[in-house]
């Protein structure tokens, strides 16, 4: 049944139905009304049996859901960006030990400066520590992903991370279908875990090992995320036939089925339905374009990606994220599966720290791109303010003590919204 | 005739395996059916403080327990020489996960026993002083103020061994380490306050706090008894001297564990809910000099010319220990 509700309210209460024995929490902006919505679901009894730890930091949190899967636990988390950081070592740690933990990360901006608002500076700064990620375009997905994020960290003994995107998504109400506790219990069997802590038949986690089978450990783990490049697809397909909609998978291309067209454009996450707009707009005026919603990041779902934009004449990646002294990170990943063919890629960074990503912006920018006015290989800022930039440039050249970067340009943003210079 | 009053002592209660004793009053370490827990073949050095204290804790917490026991453990040396691939030491389910989280980690499968409807089985995490105190620490208190069901063992032996030895907040003054060498003019580790883990255990006020020492393994075995009586957060801090990193000679672990109670520098104490509830009294108190003398972290206090000065300052915080906990056994 949809209801109307705010995308965290939804999120916990559809990680409830996946019967979760421990959570563990910190608070950090924008996943905190996920986890107390989960406390008040523990402390009326609605979900029971489940112990909710609140600890002294997104560390201790990962650490103690570390501690709960391996006794065998079904065992969820969530954070966000500065607390997905300070997790970490536990990250890797987890993937390491091979732990089913699912994790929602409402995705924010990394500081400094430091920034409460959406982007996806902290998944892609974790993009390489062996957890499966999913993103969620919208908060049914977000709620269908959870479900499927269960069923494929324990079918693969490996923790996965479902990102849907802080504010834009977490703090948006909108109508949403929870799955009920029967359909839920239906789409996901009790947790069987590959190995757990237990007395009567002892095992030891987590032993040391050397160059001898490091590699071999090590190679496993990709095995395992390699796996999910077929599981993904076959469990959204599950969910499809039980809940007759459709949502998760690798990628989705928009329109559906994608014709092979000049111009795609390539993005992650909530941005895509503003994406799918412009997309709609343009072909309506006779502009060849489509979108690509790359829904699984890790693992990487190369050939798919291949497949749905070899025929392309362009490629546009829209990203909410990237990497300081290189540029484009999702860019860098679509060339990989491009590799060899003579198709540009162009590396857009848009909606850093929660600036939004507006249909007119997206159109200047694909109106551009098709008359070649954007060179491709060189990275593209949308609604960069050149001016508040050249100011700061102009102050450093002058001055050798030209003192803080964010303070100086927040100081010049006062004065050219006043409009006193 | 005049009387003389005299006081006789037992001197054989350090012996582990104390056949004069009632059977019910030896060790669990001297009884057959003892689980050997922590098993041989392991790869600490010769005398090493932690690997013994270590099989009695949990020999004493897996007799405790019947057998129900699941053990967190910190990055370190514990972990380290119990689990090189493709062995492991350890008869009990045993998870390592990092150096800085075992607290939360243990809080975490505590919270899946409770859960799962397990109450039989119980939990215990170990690490090394510089993994409790240090880099552990915020877990640490973390699981204390929740008062998570779970006995947290330190194992003391005052620097990060694993790593060659550098300076831990539980490294004593003066003491020479690979990064407090005893260079300058203040040779060795600084005066400073270091980091009294037990007392902030029992700041938290929870249900259980103690100290021992490989010295008195009865004492040390019947402590884990104690805790393992008790629900919520216990906390257990042995000091386990290190051959290695000590400088000192490998048949001197025991003596210097009991020189270092003797001598006041370290306290045997129990506490419940935040309150001391014993001490183990000095009978006839050790000049700290002699403790010192054996280690070659000291060496320094002891060359040409002696630093008298600074051993007199340590003796100044044995004193402090002494008066403090009233540590002295008053005829």
């Amino acid at each position: 049944m949809r209801r109307q509700l705010e995308g965290s309210q939804a999120v916990a209460q559809a990680v409830a139905r996946c019967r979760p024995q421990v959570v563990s929490a910190y608070p950090i902006s924008p996943q905190t009304h996920i986890v107390e919505g989960l406390s008040d679901l523990v402390r009326t009894g609605e979900l029971h049996p489940c112990e909710y730890l609140m600890v002294e930091s997104e560390f201790g949190a990962l650490s103690a859901a570390i501690g709960a899967s391996a006794a065998g636990a079904r065992t969820y988390t969530a954070t966000a960006s500065q607390g997905l950081l300070y997790m970490a070592e536990a990250l890797y740690n987890a993937s390491g030990l091979g732990l089913p933990i699912v994790m929602t990360v409402a995705n924010r901006a990394i500081g400094a400066p430091i920034n409460i608002w959406n982007d996806h500076s902290d998944v892609m700064s974790q993009r390489d520590c062996g957890w499966i990620q999913l993103f969620a375009e919208s908060n049914q997905e977000a709620v269908d992903l959870h479900l499927q994020a269960f069923a494929l960290a324990e079918e693969l003994s490996l923790p996965v991370m479902v990102n849907m995107d802080g504010f834009v998504l977490t703090h948006a109400v909108e109508p949403v279908d929870v799955p009920s506790q029967v359909e839920a219990d239906a789409f996901l069997p009790a947790f069987e875990p590959r190995q757990v802590l237990d007395p009567d038949d002892p095992v030891t986690i987590g032993a040391m090992v050397g160059p001898e089978a490091f590699t071999e450990v090590k190679v496993l783990m990709h095995a395992k995320q390699m796996q999910a490049l077929d599981m993904v697809p076959r469990i959204a397909g599950e969910f499809e036939e039980r809940f007759g909609r459709g949502s998760g998978g690798l990628v989705r291309t928009y329109p559906y089925p994608l014709d092979p067209a000049e111009t795609v454009v390539v993005a992650l996450g909530s941005v895509l339905g503003t994406i799918d707009e412009v997309v709609d707009e343009l072909r309506a005026e006779g502009v060849d374009v489509a979108s690509l919603g790359i829904r699984c990041f890790r693992p990487y779902p190369l050939e798919e990606i291949r497949g749905a934009l070899c025929h392309a004449k362009r490629v546009v990646v829209v990203e909410r994220a990237f990497a300081v002294g290189i540029g484009g990170i999702v860019g860098q990943n679509v060339r990989l599966a491009l590799a060899g063919l003579p198709v540009p890629v162009y590396d857009v960074v848009a909606g850093l720290g929660g600036r939004a990503v507006t249909r007119r912006s997206l159109r200047t920018l694909l109106a551009d791109v098709v008359a070649e006015r954007i060179e491709p290989h060189r990275l593209t800022f949308l609604d960069l303010n050149h001016e508040l930039l050249d100011r700061e440039l102009r102050r450093m050249g002058e001055r050798r003590k030209s003192g803080p970067h964010a303070e100086n340009i927040l100081r010049d943003l006062g004065v050219v919204a006043a409009g006193s210079h | 005739m005049p009387e003389e009053r005299i006081k006789l002592y037992q001197l054989g209660t350090f012996a582990v395996g104390n056949r004069l004793l009632d059977p019910d009053e030896r060790t669990v370490q001297s009884r057959s059916e003892r689980s050997n827990t922590l098993t041989s073949g392991h790869r600490a050095c010769q005398g090493c403080g932690e690997a013994l204290g270590a099989r009695y804790v949990l020999d004493a917490a897996m007799r405790a327990t019947e057998g129900r026991l699941i053990a967190a453990n910190a990055t370190g040396c514990l972990e380290v020489f119990s689990t090189p691939y493709p062995e492991s030491s350890w008869q009990l389910p045993w998870l390592h996960s990092l150096f800085g989280n075992a607290p939360a980690v243990a809080s975490g499968i505590a919270a899946a026993l409770k859960a799962q409807g397990r109450s039989d089985i119980r939990v215990v995490a170990q690490g090394g002083d510089g993994g409790t105190l240090d880099i552990g620490f915020a877990c640490l208190s973390g699981m204390f103020e929740r008062n998570d069901d779970v006995l947290y063992v330190c194992y003391d032996n005052e620097a990060y061994m694993n790593t060659g030895v550098q300076r831990s907040s539980a490294t004593p003054p003066a003491a020479r380490t690979a990064n407090t060498k005893p260079v300058g003019d203040e040779p060795g580790n600084v005066f400073g306050q270091g980091k009294n883990a037990p007392l902030i255990a029992m700041a938290h006020g929870i249900p259980y706090v103690a100290t021992a020492t490989v010295a008195n393994l009865h004492d040390l075995e019947h402590k884990v008894e104690r805790a393992m009586e008790l629900h919520g957060a216990r906390y257990i801090h042995v000091l386990v001297p290190c051959p290695l990193g000590w400088g000192s000679a490998s048949k001197e672990t025991i003596r210097l564990a009991r020189l270092a109670h003797e001598t006041g520098l370290f306290p045997v104490i129990e506490a419940e809910h935040g309150e001391v509830v014993a001490v183990t009294k000095i009978r006839r108190p050790v000049p700290v000099e002699e403790y010192l003398r054996p280690q070659k972290r000291f060496a320094h206090l002891f060359g040409d010319p002696p630093r008298t000065d600074v051993v007199a300052r340590v003796q100044a915080v044995a004193d402090r220990n002494i008066r403090r906990f009233g540590l002295l056994e008053v005829d």
